[in-house]
């Protein structure tokens, strides 16, 4: 047997301070109280936390505002400059910053490393070299942009999801107040201070920290032009009904139950990599997750037998170890809906396997499990479990596929798998899904688009397409 | 042409346009898939005890490789007195898998390697080519096998293998394999040339129908030998024949594979994919030349903390 020794990521590399305040105009600033982040894997406090009330939203709207005059006028050039130098900065401190990330949201320095911070100074580099060309992007000669926006994004890509909201507005002119998700504060704190590092005008960048009732706030203040949210599908329909008939822009990016398709002229070993991908990435708390398997019922035996003997080589463990594939769960509230729905799958008669795995003693943790026999009536079918849980069914006909992959209230995304050109093309043609993935899954650019079809929200992030969002 | 032996395992082919629609049959494979597969797993970190062991392992699973126009007796002496022991300085060093030499050096090799435990590979069938009459190849495995050779490293022809002619292919793997008598057969399929994985994949399961006891990738003769996507490819392969028939084939990269930091890379890749059983030199064996001295030096640097320099490991 070869078992590798542990290979742990230095820890050292990051100074994480006891405490940190409300970034606002340039300056970090009390709030009306504290509250504390943990790390997942250990639930050992981290830093404390600044609490954003009313009067914090609206001095740091008000700051974003009167940075806006200026921050507008600017050539596009002179934004673009900022917005490179703050890509470069990332790219310098992308090993503390994973680190980091991977503290306070519980998932593999791995993937920390190699794909979040990677995308985020890549999202920089993108939406910089728009920022001088924007009347070249095909919203009009003379595109403006909308003013101060209100962007409250979620903690399962923490600096990632911060980089989506952050990069496009400010290459188009805006000035941001965004909130992070009350779990995983610490990057977009971090973030601020490499704003002061690029020396961006005061005021351009606020980094408000709270938890719903500070979002909300943001959201719902007067002098916000424009929100952008991405998180719950629950959250998203009360900011929807918050700003209707204000005159405010929104896009919002909210769940997802994706299908990933796997016909039986796959490419069987990459389909199951796919699938494993799909589903386990980020412990299964990503939007676009490939949480629903359709695999064709004549190869579903074979397919599961091979899916199972691959998930028993995922590595879950201590999320700064080089070799985990598998992190803590980020909050004890996520472990529990995870749980819970997971026993209503059991108690549907969906039959539930699970890796074997030690799971540690402290933090949130939770085995890679699949549920085999599922039909579209179960809940674990319908709902969005936002963990590493993989719900089977089956199907008979190309058919048969696209009509249970298009049967959910969702739309994010999908993925197919065969080897036959022609089927990739018909089939993606029929699904609802704003990303389609061919032999392949859980790939990103900033230069394509991302959004959703029906309850996954409406607007695109990234690309062209990401710009008008933020432009009149 | 005619497949003279077939396998007799139920629902494999047992006839020409059988052995087609079988290797047509198999699952395609993602390139794209399977190299960010062996890509991810390139990042694995081995460090300290499992860092040791696996450089220990790699050792045993050398197979110590000469196949110039240049070689001599003398050269050949000198190769397999160095399989015997790696590191002179240390005797807890283990000794390689096997020598692999041209059949003209077997007798040489043999004289050395005799009663050690160390295998004797010769390569044969007009390696590296293949490009010779069935008889020619047929005597030069009978050569090898007279001189000593235990082990048999055949190259197909690849030529056959691309027009289609499948049969071809496997009769000579079948008569091969009959002139090895005790002797293991390794059939290289030299992935190189056969250029897809998809080729690759049914190149490995025709060897294996055939008779085949290890699939090897490459001769190092042509410029594209061992890779990572194409070893993980033929382990899939064996894993799926064992699956399928319950005899079990080993696997061999050859070819440039040179540092300890690549050795470990094809370990991970036999953890993680096909797991403990082929993790052993009976099943796997890295075919090189340069590799068992960075092996060596990395093996020091870990029991004594500091890197020795080139002129402390042997060169032969």
């Amino acid at each position: 047997m070869f078992e590798y020794a542990p290979a742990p990521e230095n820890r050292s590399i990051v100074d994480i301070a006891p405490s940190y305040g409300l970034f606002i105009d340039g300056e970090f600033a009390e709030g009306k109280g504290t509250f504390k982040t943990i790390n997942p894997a250990n639930e050992e406090a981290l830093s404390e936390i600044a609490l954003a009330g009313p009067q914090d939203i609206d001095r740091a709207v008000a700051a974003a505002r009167r940075a806006f005059e200026s921050w507008s006028a600017l050539p596009g050039s002179e934004r673009a400059k900022y917005l490179f130098r703050i890509a470069r900065i990332i790219q310098e401190r992308a090993r503390e910053l994973a680190v980091l990330e991977s503290l306070d949201n519980g998932k593999p320095i791995k993937e920390t490393r190699d794909f979040d911070l990677p995308l985020v100074a890549a999202h920089f580099f993108y939406y910089a070299g728009w920022a001088d060309k924007l009347k070249y992007a095909g919203f009009g000669s003379d595109p403006r942009p909308l003013g101060v926006a209100g962007q409250v994004i979620p903690w399962n890509f923490p600096m990632l999801m911060l980089a989506w909201k952050i990069a496009p507005a400010l290459a188009t002119g805006n000035t941001v107040v965004l909130k992070p998700a009350e779990t995983t504060p610490l990057s977009a704190l971090f973030f601020a201070e490499i704003c002061r590092q690029a020396e961006l005008p005061p005021g351009v960048v606020n980094i408000v920290t709270g938890a719903g009732d500070t979002g909300r706030y943001l959201v719902e203040h007067p002098d916000v032009d424009k929100v952008a949210f991405t998180g719950s599908t629950e959250v998203g329909r009360q900011i929807a009904r918050s700003v209707a008939g204000t005159g405010k822009r929104v896009t919002l990016e909210l769940g997802g139950k994706a299908a990933n398709i796997v016909f039986d002229d796959a490419p069987i070993d990459q389909a199951v990599e796919g699938i494993v991908n799909g589903i386990f990435f980020n412990q299964g708390h990503v939007c676009c997750a490939g949480s629903r398997l359709l695999v064709q019922e004549s190869i579903a035996e074979e397919l599961l037998a091979s899916l199972k003997r691959r998930m028993a080589t995922i590595r879950l463990g201590d999320p700064l170890d080089k070799n985990t594939d598998i992190g803590a769960i980020n909050s004890e509230a996520q472990l529990a809906r995870i749980t819970e729905l997971s026993q209503i799958g059991e108690s549907e008669g969906a039959d539930r396997w699970s890796a074997p795995c030690e799971l540690p003693d402290r933090g949130f943790w939770f085995a890679p499990t699949i549920f085999t026999g599922v039909t579209q009536a179960h809940r674990i079918a319908r709902e969005e479990i936002f963990g590493p849980v993989l719900s089977v069914l089956t199907f008979r006909t190309p058919a048969e596929a696209v009509e249970k992959a298009n049967n959910t209230p969702y739309g994010l995304s999908a993925g197919i798998w065969t080897e036959k050109g022609s089927r990739i093309l018909a089939v993606a043609d029929q699904l609802r899904a704003g990303v389609v993935w061919a032999n392949t899954f859980n790939k990103f650019d900033p230069a394509s688009p991302f959004g959703g079809y029906k309850e996954s929200g409406y607007g695109r992030e990234g690309g062209r397409h990401g710009l008008e969002a933020y432009l009149a | 042409m005619t497949v003279t032996a077939t396998p007799s395992l139920s629902g494999l082919p047992d006839s020409a346009a059988g052995l087609r629609t079988f290797l047509h049959g198999l699952p395609g494979v993602d390139k794209v898939g399977v190299e960010a597969r062996t890509a991810a797993l390139g990042t694995r970190s081995v460090k300290t005890t499992a860092k040791a062991q696996a450089i220990d392992l790699a050792i045993r699973m050398v197979d110590l490789t000469t196949l110039e126009g240049a070689d001599t007796p003398g050269k050949v002496r000198a190769l397999s007195a160095k399989a015997l022991r790696p590191d002179p300085a240390d005797p807890s060093c283990p000794p390689v898998a096997a020598v692999c030499v041209y059949p003209a050096m077997v007798p040489v090799a043999a004289e050395v390697l005799a009663g050690s435990g160390v295998h004797l590979a010769s390569v044969a069938t007009a390696f590296p080519s293949g490009q010779a009459p069935l008889e020619v190849k047929l005597a030069d495995t009978r050569d090898a096998v007279a001189g000593g050779a235990d082990e048999i490293d055949m190259v197909i022809s690849r030529g056959a293998f691309l027009a289609g002619d499948y049969p071809k292919v496997f009769d000579e793997i079948v008569a091969v394999k009959s002139a090895c008598g005790d002797a293991h057969l390794k059939v290289i399929l030299e992935t190189g040339e056969l250029s897809t994985y998809d080729n690759v994949r049914r190149a490995s399961w025709l060897a294996m129908l055939a008779g085949a006891d290890f699939i090897k990738t490459s001769t190092g003769k042509v410029p594209v030998a061992a890779t990572l996507p194409v070893t993980l490819v033929m382990l899939e392969a064996v894993r799926d024949f064992r699956a399928a028939t319950g005899r079990q084939v080993g696997v061999k990269p050859a070819g440039g594979i040179r540092t300890t930091k690549d050795a470990i890379k094809y370990l991970v890749l036999i953890n993680e994919t096909v797991g403990d059983d082929w993790l052993d030199p009976a099943w796997f064996r890295f075919g090189a030349s340069s590799l068992l001295n960075d092996l060596l030096m990395q093996r020091t640097k870990l029991t004594t903390g500091h890197y020795a320099g080139p002129d402390y490991f042997t060169l032969d």
